[in-house]
């Protein structure tokens, strides 16, 4: 860096360095306004923008899960409610490493990959930012001891309290109230086409069948909302604004526990249903399934074991007989039948046939026998048809009456279509018909079909719920009133849905049928004259007992148990007391032989509870009007 | 400033003269200090809130400043002659330094940047070559005619070149960029003629394609592909730049208030204590805070400027012009990234961002400041 030495121009030098300072000075300006502009620019005028980002950062909304409506029985007896549970929750976003923690916690709780393939199913779901996903229900003290200890190895795995259904009734109303469960990939997917994400948010389950399926919108309630304000690791520093979830709606049903639990005893050793409608209003007070499971298994995810004890049991618990059991209805339809010949004026309550035991068609060999072989006498009329069950008077009937008019008759009481009572997979029963045989098995109808059907045998099914919906119609004396569940939504009635009322040409056939059905209980020869013994009310009843080629259910018969099943079905309808009807009941007796004897004394205890539990209340009433004061003591 | 404009005119001197005997003793330059301590202060009011409320933090950021203010005085006691005769060797040691940490430095994130030599505290070589780089370039042209001759240009540029390399290989881009500024400044001031600086323009752009595709890694080059479009890569790389521009812009005119600002308090601002603090300041105290710190950062600038104006040796004023440049491009680099008009380089906010080296340096540099100052007055009486 040797230099020659030159002389410095000292005045030179220093203008030089002076212009270049003022340079440097303008250059320095230039360059802090283009900072004024840039802070101008997002201080103010891009300060809105700006205060909502920041706001966004802090601010989280969050979701609040409502809690779901409450159901109860006529009598405010809770049927199904929400019980405090702790659960397990993962927090994605806190979590460091999903697998590992996951891995330790399969091993400190030993979960099962069911249990895992679900948490990942809720994962996928649409969430919020920070929003836990549960990954186990209903943690023991034990677990929830476990998971305090292990804290430290677990970020972002939190113990969370939260209301989780329960049915304390159990069994009792297993396919009636139905059961809750985890939302499935299904129910997400219809969930999102309805576009009710937003309804959905922060909660697992959902209303599977029975009523809380069908009244799931009612039983949800509206998600409520709190704004909280985080920090960037997402820790809820405290709460800014609140909107309150709207609890779902509670569900008061026209079932009766009490009632219930008279049918689930009848029921306790045998497979079949017991349905009791109050015939005045179309309330379901009864309608229990034998044999039924515990509900509350499903709803935090039933083990694989568990489930498929209840799927694969041969006495099909899952299966609702009172709405799915479709079942010759037998002799119980003979009323209906009855009723159609004097209406189209085939019979006379004064006719009589001969009944040796058997019936012929003309020109016809075959011989169709009556139940009992020696027959029920020379002078049987439709009184003495209906007490006795007499299948040779309802064969010449029917034969007479021709298939077309009987079939829609008989569809004026519902047989061969839905009750359209509020419950999930309801099957509408068979009524066959002349169309029903060429569009099914392409045959022609024969005469002998229709002597089949006038017995209520051959083709025709007919489900629990149907037989007493038609029991109601007949105790109405031509009243539809459509059988429903649900009385009133937070304490407001529902309305009923009333049908055109069925008129008949001559109202005074009414009072023919329900005599000679008062007759099967009442009189000497009923068929269900065992029961009508120290009845302390009129009761009008129809005994069936219809021949099983096996029950259309489409399972396999083990057999060893063959025998079992294919004994009879036992059946009865019967409504009481016969001057004011209040309640008509259907009993359902999968293999139970006789109607007579099996269901018949079923029906009895359903309805004799009921009115005795009535005429208490009604007493009671009574004298609180007569003393003008409210008796407390004498519960 | 006023003083001094006072202390120009005729009669007055005597009276200032009696009011500065001691401070010309020590070689501070009062308004400087001044101007200074205000800015130390807002510093450590600004770190208060950014660091949490954390006094301890406080104490030790004034310690450093203590210690930065007492780097000061001492600079401030060397002579113009002094450093010029030291500046080589500041120079070349700084320069064995910086090989030194290539090849035994220890660091962090991919970059060693520290010395741990034994006996010595762990330090930063790079700081040094700050001040050592000015020193050398005033002190070569000092015994150079001026406007510099091309001959004189190009052994100055390979005086750049070196540090800038070397600093650059660290990798430390920032700290790299605003040495070759601060030698840049000393060119410039010096008076390197308009067609060398347009030419330099001209070259500089191919230059810069060529380093895009050849010299800077990966880590660089998305430096600045997220300051393009920060929401590429919102959770990467763009958070930063999103979260401090968002500070910045909730801040409004008024600013949020002191300890008020959600973006810090809450954790979404990162490196709220050092780099991004001017986000910290912004959000809390507004546009016009924003303004008013400028305007006292422009004071000192403007004070530093005045210095270089005033001294004597050509040494002097470019050594003073330099140091004051730097000063401003730090300001300019730290707010421009900050607020997403320049790439994310790590460049702290001079006297408010926390840190230890850093302020011991500057300091030094404004007491060099000071010491060319208070020297102009001596030979001038």
């Amino acid at each position: 860096m040797a230099d020659p030495l030159t002389l410095k121009d000292y005045f030179l030098e220093t203008r030089i360095i002076q212009s270049r300072l003022l340079w440097l000075l303008v250059v320095i300006l230039f360059m802090t306004s283009v900072l004024v502009a840039r802070y101008y620019e997002l201080q103010i005028n891009r300060h809105d923008t700006f205060v909502t980002l920041s706001d966004a950062n802090r601010i989280l909304t969050q979701s609040v899960a409502p809690t779901r409506g409450l159901i109860f029985d006529r009598q405010g007896k809770i049927l199904a409610e929400n019980q405090p549970s702790f659960s397990l929750n993962i927090v994605q976003e806190r979590v460091a490493d999903l697998d590992a923690t996951l891995l330790l916690l399969q091993q400190l709780l030993s979960l099962s990959d069911k249990e895992l393939e679900k948490f990942q199913q809720r994962l996928q779901k649409r969430r919020r930012p920070y929003e836990p996903v549960p990954i186990r229900f209903r943690l023991s003290d034990e677990e929830i001891a476990i998971i305090a200890v292990n804290e430290y190895r677990l970020p972002g795995v939190e113990v969370k309290g939260q209301l989780v259904r329960h049915y304390p009734y159990g069994d009792l109303f297993a396919h009636s109230i139905g059961y809750v469960g985890s939302i499935n990939v299904k129910e997400q997917r219809r969930i999102n086409e309805q576009g009710l994400e937003k309804s959905y948010e922060g909660i697992y389950s959902i209303g599977k069948t029975g009523i809380e399926r069908i009244y799931e919108s009612l039983l949800l309630g509206e998600s409520g909302a709190q704004k909280v304000e985080t920090n960037a690791r997402g820790r809820v520093l405290r709460v800014l604004e609140q909107e309150l979830p709207e609890p779902g709606d509670n569900l008061t049903l026209f079932l009766d526990a009490e009632l219930q639990r008279i049918a689930a005893e009848q029921l306790k050793e045998h497979r079949g249903a017991i349905v009791a409608i109050e015939v005045d209003s179309g309330g379901v007070l009864a309608a229990f399934s034998a044999p039924a499971f515990d509900p509350n298994l499903f709803v935090t995810g039933i083990s694989v074991k568990n489930y498929a004890a209840l799927r694969d049991s041969w006495k099909l618990p899952l299966f609702n007989r009172v709405l799915q059991g479709q079942y010759p209805p037998g002799s119980t339809i003979k009323p209906m039948v009855g009723l159609s010949g004097l209406e189209h004026h085939v019979i006379t309550p004064q006719f009589t046939i001969n009944d040796p035991g058997y019936y012929q068609l003309p020109n016809d060999e075959r011989l169709y026998r009556n139940w009992k072989r020696e027959g029920h006498g020379s002078n049987v009329d439709l009184k003495q048809a209906i007490a006795e069950s007499s299948d040779t008077y309802y064969y010449d009937l029917a034969y007479r009456l021709g298939i077309d008019r009987m079939s829609a008759f008989l569809a004026e009481f519902g047989f061969g279509e839905k009750t359209h009572v509020d419950q999930t997979s309801e099957r509408s029963g068979l009524l066959p018909s002349r169309e029903w045989k060429r569009k099914y098995r392409q045959l022609h109808w024969f005469p002998g079909d229709s002597l089949n059907v006038g017995i209520g045998q051959g083709d025709m099914l007919a489900t629990p719920m149907q037989l007493a919906y038609a029991t109601t119609v007949v105790a109405n004396r031509g009243l539809r009133i459509q059988p429903r569940m649900l009385n009133s939504v937070n304490g407001q009635q529902r309305p009923a849905e009333v049908a055109e009322p069925l008129v008949l040409q001559q109202d005074e056939n009414w009072d023919v049928i329900i005599d000679a059905m008062e007759e099967v209980v009442h009189g000497r020869n009923g068929t269900a004259r065992g029961i009508g013994r120290g009845l302390e009310y009129r009761m009008a009843g129809k005994t069936g007992t219809a021949q099983v080629v096996g029950i259309k259910q489409g399972e396999e018969y083990d057999a060893s148990l063959l025998d079992l099943q294919q004994r009879d079905h036992a059946l009865f309808i019967a409504f009481a007391p016969i001057e004011a009807p209040k309640i008509a009941v259907a009993v359902v007796v999968e293999n139970g032989e006789a109607g007579s004897t099996t269901a018949a004394p079923m029906a009895r205890a359903v309805i004799d509870h009921y009115l005795l539990q009535q005429k208490t209340t009604q007493a009671l009433q009574d004298s609180n009007v007569a003393e003008g004061q409210v008796w407390q003591k004498t519960f | 400033m006023a003083e001094d404009f006072l202390r120009q005119l005729p009669g007055s001197y005597a009276m200032n003269y009696r009011g500065h005997t001691l401070a010309k003793a020590l070689h501070i330059d009062i308004p400087l200090l001044l101007l200074l301590v205000m800015l130390s202060f807002v510093g450590l009011f600004v770190l208060y809130s950014a660091n949490g409320k954390d006094l301890n933090g406080i104490e030790r950021q004034a310690s450093y400043m203590l210690l930065a203010y007492a780097g000061m005085f001492t600079a401030a006691q060397f002579s113009q002659l002094t450093l010029q005769r030291f500046a080589t060797f500041i120079y070349f040691v700084s320069l064995v330094l910086l090989v030194a940490v290539l090849l035994m430095g220890v660091g962090a994130k991919g970059a060693q940047r520290w010395l741990d030599l034994p006996g010595l505290p762990r330090f930063q070589p790079s700081e040094l070559a700050k001040l050592a780089l000015p020193l050398i370039l005033a002190s070569y042209f000092e015994h150079r005619t001026l406007p510099p001759r091309f001959k004189h240009v190009f052994w100055s540029v390979i005086l750049i070149a070196v540090p800038v390399f070397l600093i650059g290989r660290q990798p430390d881009l920032g700290t790299s960029l605003l040495i070759g500024m601060s030698g840049l400044i000393v060119l410039f001031v010096a008076g390197i003629r308009w067609r060398y600086i347009f030419a330099a323009i001209a070259a500089g752009i191919p230059a810069l394609l060529l380093m895009w595709f050849f010299v800077m890694r990966d880590y660089q080059r998305q430096r600045v592909l997220t300051l393009m479009n920060p929401e590429a890569d919102k959770w990467g790389a763009g958070w930063n730049i999103i979260q401090s521009t968002t500070a910045i812009g909730s801040g409004g005119y008024s600013g949020k208030g002191w300890l008020q600002g959600t973006q810090s308090h809450l954790d979404f601002l990162p490196e709220g204590q050092t780099d991004f603090i001017i986000a910290v300041f912004a959000e809390e105290f507004g546009f016009s805070g924003v303004m008013l710190l400028l305007l006292l950062y422009l004071l000192i600038v403007a004070r530093g400027l005045w210095i270089s104006l005033q001294a004597q040796t050509t040494f002097g004023r470019l050594l003073a012009a330099s140091i004051t440049g730097t000063f401003f491009i730090y300001i300019f680099v730290n707010m421009g990234m900050v607020s997403g008009i320049l790439p994310v380089v790590g460049v702290p906010l001079p006297l408010v961002s926390q840190g230890g080296t850093s302020i011991v340096t500057l300091m030094a540099g404004f007491g060099i400041l000071m010491a060319i100052a208070t020297e102009k007055k001596k030979l001038s009486h």
